[in-house]
């Protein structure tokens, strides 16, 4: 198949490993449409028409997709993207502030991309992680807890580049690979 | 502490042990994949009798029991069986599934195999939501981990049964959980549930065959119930409500956190007040929630009584509330996925109505015109009420809008979406009320925001 998505040699085995894993190929558009998002950020509609033709459907079929579910995009996030959850038990302890204090320190409204295209934010619904709220993902990233004077001091972190090597806010699932390489 | 208030870790024994990882070495050290064995040693159908036996119900949200779910697959239509785990972990206030994956992931993975030879599946998944990025990563690798010791997929355990294990990412939507909406996503297609009947799992589920979808909890449960035996394991807790449930408390309490406990082993104030340590000093209770977003709301204030299954009588208070399937249950809520929400009395509930009402408005899939519209104007409502705008008669409006959705829509988040509405405006109806009346001091003095 030809490649004008320009896609790495990674992604496109990546794609031929997951489809023959289901019964019928249109059940892996959503693992498709994940692949080519990692890589490309958004799903335009060239992306749609070519991922269409590779599961043999039409491009309709991976649009509706696109546009339903909340985590696919037509347009990409920032170069680092931040979400915020906004759901009750993480509003409980916090979170609208965090959230606001994330657009201030950021410089980008929730829901948006910065102009220079550095961060985005989002204001998402529940993370399930609502013990340690409020939660906050960066790109694949958990963080709990991220309330008040923290939530200041964890944007200071993020802006600069400064967020993996703190002692503070470890994230969940570095806590667990810490394990597994013990 | 209470030694009654000690936890029983079933599910979650090795999760936070220092000691223990998520590579197959700790789980093959603490006996894993021997209970598989034992169940390969038994008939398909002995296996499923043992979960018959157990009474295990399921821990996704409805209790259903798991035995009599497998007994309904229809077997005689010679279509492929299948076998999916709802990993979609996306009830507000849940979060014990993404302990058990990430922590424990071969766990899963031995309840899976165990289930999936006990209803003859001929492929199985796991659907996790896509926020659980490295969830994904931890499940792919043990699978790996599984296959290359012969524990999954192809002659597993040297037998002629045969089962691949795949691993499904969602794409951030909620009604991914509802069982045929995660159905119709699996089959690549928008989310949208389809009705019962007809389109019951176990009947007519993925590529319309058989299909048995069980939560990750549930699933779990399956390998501890052939590894002690049916019977032995509904010892555990009480009739009707066995085994261990992972409770998840969030909220306003001093320890919120994962706790499990034997079925029926405490109460909600103890667990409230005794293992999440109370609420911060100075503040009083004001509602729980007890069983994820879509639980009717408990007053702190409320008495119930009534009569339980068995006959006998009960009269509690918030806090005399049992912790298992029934006694939520009794009081006219649910236990559902085990999501305990806890407010005190800092909330302002019309803000904290507003805040679930915008949730259910983003969810719905937008099928079912009741659901769609009635879920909108909810959110609509009662953010206008928390902008300054609230009326007297916002309180019926409300109650009407709810009441035309329950019991009109495809699927049960109709339900899910409207209990919420209907118990917080009957339940704390002065609150709405007092909302018209309230001075922009009022609401400035509220440090909490909400919505
Ligand atoms: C709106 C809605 C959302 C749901 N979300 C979930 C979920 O995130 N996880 C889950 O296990 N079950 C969820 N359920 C319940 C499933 O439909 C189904 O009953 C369950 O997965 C069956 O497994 P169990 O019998 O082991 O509990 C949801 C149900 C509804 C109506
Ligand atoms: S009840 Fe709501 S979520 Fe369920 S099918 Fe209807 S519109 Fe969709
Ligand atoms: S409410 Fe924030 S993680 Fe669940």
């Amino acid at each position: 198949m030809s490649n004008p998505l320009n896609l790495s040699e990674n992604t496109l085995s990546k794609i031929d490993e997951v489809v023959p894993k289901y019964p019928e190929k249109r059940s892996a558009a959503l693992m498709v449409i994940h692949l080519v998002q990692d890589e490309l950020g958004a799903v335009n509609d060239f992306a749609c028409e070519w991922i269409a033709n590779r599961l043999d459907l039409q491009p309709i079929n991976i649009k509706e997709l696109v546009t339903f579910y909340p985590m696919l995009r037509e347009k990409p996030w920032g170069r680092k993207h931040v979400r915020v959850c906004r759901t009750l038990p993480c509003a409980l302890r916090g979170s609208y502030a965090t959230c606001k204090s994330f657009e201030k320190k950021l410089g980008v409204k929730e829901g948006h991309v910065r102009e220079d295209g550095e961060y985005s934010l989002e204001f998402m619904e529940c993370l399930a992680d609502c013990g340690q709220g409020p939660v906050v993902i960066v790109d694949e990233k958990t963080y709990e807890n991220v309330d008040g004077d923290r939530a200041e001091k964890f944007a200071d972190l993020l802006l600069d580049g400064k967020l993996d090597e703190s002692d503070e806010f470890q994230s969940y699932e570095d806590a667990l690979l810490k394990k597994t390489e013990e | 502490m209470n030694a009654h208030l000690q936890e029983r870790r079933i599910i979650l024994k090795h999760a936070d042990d220092p000691s223990y990882s998520n590579l197959i070495g700790c789980y093959l050290r603490e006996g894993g994949y021997e209970t598989l064995k034992k169940a390969f040693a038994m008939k398909p159908e002995e296996v499923g009798e043992e979960v018959l036996k157990s009474g295990v119900r399921g821990r996704g949200g409805a209790g259903f029991p798991a035995g009599m779910k497998w007994k309904f697959l229809d077997r005689k239509s010679g279509k492929p069986i299948y076998l999916i785990c709802n990993a979609d972990e996306s009830e507000p206030g849940t979060f014990k599934d993404r302990q058990i994956m990430y922590k424990d992931p071969h766990q899963l993975i031995e309840g899976m195999m165990i289930a999936a030879y006990a209803i003859g599946a001929k492929q199985a998944f796991i659907y996790i939501r896509a926020e659980f990025h490295e969830g994904a990563r931890i499940l792919n690798r043990a699978i790996q981990e599984a296959k290359d010791n012969g524990y999954c997929g192809d002659n597993i355990l040297g037998s002629s049964y045969s089962c691949d294990l795949v691993v499904h990412r969602g794409a951030g939507a909620y009604i991914c959980g509802e069982e045929t909406g995660l159905i119709e996503s699996l089959e690549g297609k928008r989310p949208n549930p389809r009705i019962k009947p007809p389109y019951f799992p176990a009947v007519l589920g993925l590529y319309q065959c058989p299909t048995i979808v069980n939560n990750v909890e549930t699933l779990c449960n399956v390998r501890h119930i052939i590894e002690m035996g049916g019977e032995e394991f509904a010892k555990i807790g009480k009739p009707n409500n066995t085994g261990t449930r992972i409770w998840c408390v969030s909220g306003q309490v001093m320890k919120p956190g994962y706790y499990e406990f034997e079925c029926g082993a405490l109460t909600l104030g103890e667990m409230i007040f005794g293992v999440c340590g109370g609420l911060r000093p100075g503040r009083s209770l004001k509602a729980v929630i007890p069983g994820g977003s879509s639980s009717k709301i408990l007053r702190a204030d409320e008495r119930f009584s009534g009569k339980l299954k068995d006959g006998t009588e009960f009269d509690w208070g918030l806090e005399d509330i049992p912790l298992d399937f029934d006694g939520p249950a009794s009081v006219g809520s649910m236990s559902g996925s085990g999501g305990i929400i806890v407010m005190d009395d800092t909330v302002d509930i019309v803000e904290a109505m507003a805040n679930i009402n915008a949730f259910y408005a983003h969810e719905s899939c937008g099928q079912c015109t009741p659901c769609r519209e009635g879920s909108l104007w909810m959110r609509k409502i009662t953010q206008r009420m928390c902008s300054g705008g609230a009326r007297e008669e916002d309180a019926d409006l409300l109650l009407s809008v709810a009441n035309q959705i329950e019991g009109r829509t495809i699927c049960a988040f109709g339900e899910a979406a409207a209990w919420p509405t209907q118990s917080f405006v009957t339940k704390f109806r002065d609150d709405f009320i007092k909302k018209a009346s309230e001075t922009v001091e009022e609401k400035n003095s509220r440090k909490l925001q909400l919505i």
